[in-house]
């Protein structure tokens, strides 16, 4: 039946294909967290008031954060081709992919984080250092812990771009569900390929929110 | 954690604004504090929040459970371990937030305005675990507040601040029956109600015309002598009491008493000099 309704679609490849996307996914996700939190964290404490305040310093990481910001993605994948090369030692496939994946949602996602780090109650901060806690402490067993309900959903609106840019990597080769939707659909004009990639892709997108928001929801405690 | 202008602060012999940073660091882990807020951690429980100061001071696990849970018991919120600190009362957030302060054993604890956001019974019942703490641990607090009643109730000594400075300080009764400041005046009625009793005062003085009208200032210890049925007893005059008020505080019991004194002069003028010979102070109403 399957076969009657999308006598294109090969099962096996279109496997393949999301596991790419799957996998692109979490590679990056990983990434944009760790590097989006030092960002967020870089920004939140070097501001004004902030336990490193230094304008100096935050005015540089804010500049770094808005160009990359700024540029579109699809610019970025081609403007870090000498960089990904270096890196992967190619510029095809999923790992391929990576490093513009990350550089191009860390600084978004490091928004976020500076955002939910400002949400943290100055008192608790102030209580901590009453305290006698060293600003690392502050960072590990207060800041982040307290933010934590925010830094969960932000990285579930980042996952969901991501998988956005995993399918414009798709273009350049990447694999996944946009390269395969593009390649086998679009070109060779099996729309069926095309509209079986966007339900997966829906699917995914779904699956994401769905565990960001559980997470969140168990996590706040508020 | 704000650079003072000018002054400095010595803790059990220790001058904090001497102290580099690093020693600022580890001399706050010897001062508890309290705040108006709690400020507590909303992602930990009420068994992590007290741990939070042990954990900061590096104290071995095993050591941690136990003091806390020492600490849980001190200011009463067994079986409520594990609740979060949005299951919580105001009353018994603070509670934690003491527990949290107590938790290094500090050398002193200051209250900012600890019980400006609690309702007037809650007040009551952390001024009771404030006074318990003092006296059980023989703990310096240092308490911060605009409340009157709250230093009435349960400090000893009192210092008024005004733009940034010390204007005027002494023992709580001595503060509060003479004030000197006008500022400290102000927030003496409050407490004494010095105001209204006056208008009253000036009222119930024009009214007794006969014999003499005074007021009694009770401090102290005092205010347990049975003052009014001697007088009445030891001499031959009659005693009226128009208005009264008596506080307690730290130090013993505050109050004043209006009466009227009515009977022969030279036996009234007796019954006065007897009044004055003993630590009750007397106002004698000039109208009478």
């Amino acid at each position: 039946m399957l076969n009657e309704l999308f006598p294109n679609v090969k099962i096996a490849d279109l496997w393949e294909a999301t596991g790419e996307t799957f996998y692109m996914t979490l590679i990056a996700l990983t990434g944009t967290f760790v590097l989006g939190i030092l960002l967020g964290l870089l920004l939140y404490l070097t501001s004004k008031g902030g336990l490193w305040q230094s304008k100096s310093l935050n005015l540089s990481v804010a500049t770094v954060v808005n160009v990359f910001r700024a540029i579109p993605f699809i610019i970025l994948i081609l403007l870090l081709f000498p960089f990904t090369d270096f890196l992967v030692g190619t510029i095809r496939g999923p790992n391929a992919a990576l490093p513009a994946l990350i550089i191009g949602s860390a600084p978004f996602y490091g928004r976020l984080v500076e955002i939910g780090l400002r949400e943290v109650d100055k008192g608790v901060i102030e209580a901590a250092k009453s305290m006698g806690a060293k600003t690392r402490t502050i960072i590990f067993k207060v800041l982040l812990p307290e933010s934590m309900p925010a830094l969960v959903s932000g990285i579930t609106v980042t996952a969901i771009a991501l998988i956005g840019y995993t399918a414009v990597a798709g273009v350049i080769g990447a694999g996944g569900l946009g390269d395969f939707a593009y390649y086998y659909g679009f070109q060779r004009r099996a729309f069926d390929v095309v509209f079986v990639c966007t339900v997966l892709i829906v699917i995914i997108v779904f699956i994401f929110q769905f565990i960001g928001d559980f997470i969140t929801n168990k996590l706040d405690k508020r | 954690m704000e650079q003072p202008t000018d002054g400095n602060i010595t803790i059990d012999g220790q001058e904090i604004t001497d102290l580099n940073q690093k020693e600022l660091r580890l001399s706050r882990q010897e001062i508890g504090m309290i705040f108006q807020h709690f400020n507590l951690l909303w992602s930990r429980t009420v068994r992590d929040n007290i741990s939070l100061p042990l954990e900061i001071a590096g104290v071995p696990r095993v050591e941690r459970l136990e003091r806390v849970e020492e600490l849980i018991k001190l200011v009463g919120l067994s079986g409520r371990e594990d609740a979060y600190p949005s299951e919580l009362s105001g009353g018994q957030k603070q509670r934690v937030g003491i527990a949290r302060a107590l938790a290094n054993n500090p050398k002193v604890l200051l209250c900012d305005e600890a019980t400006s956001a609690l309702d007037p019974e809650t007040t009551d019942s952390i001024l009771k675990l404030l006074i318990d703490i003092n006296k059980e641990l023989g703990l310096t607090i240092i308490l911060i507040t605009h409340e009157m009643h709250v230093i009435r109730k349960i400090c000893h000594r009192v210092a008024v601040m005004e733009n940034g400075r010390v204007v005027e300080q002494g023992d709580v009764l001595d503060v509060f029956l003479h004030p000197k400041q006008q500022v400290t005046k102000k927030f003496v009625e409050q407490v004494m109600g010095d105001k209204e009793q006056d208008d009253a005062y000036e009222f119930l003085t024009t009214s007794y015309t006969t014999g003499k009208n005074i007021r009694l200032h009770f401090i102290g210890e005092t205010t347990n002598q049975a003052l009014i049925s001697r007088v009445a007893k030891e001499f031959d005059v009659e005693i009226n009491i128009l208005q009264g008020k008596i506080t307690q505080t730290q130090k013993g019991a505050y109050g004043t008493l209006v009466v009227n004194i009515d009977g022969e002069n030279n036996e009234l003028a007796r019954a006065i000099e007897f009044i004055k010979s003993t630590s009750v102070e007397v106002e004698v109403a000039p109208n009478a």
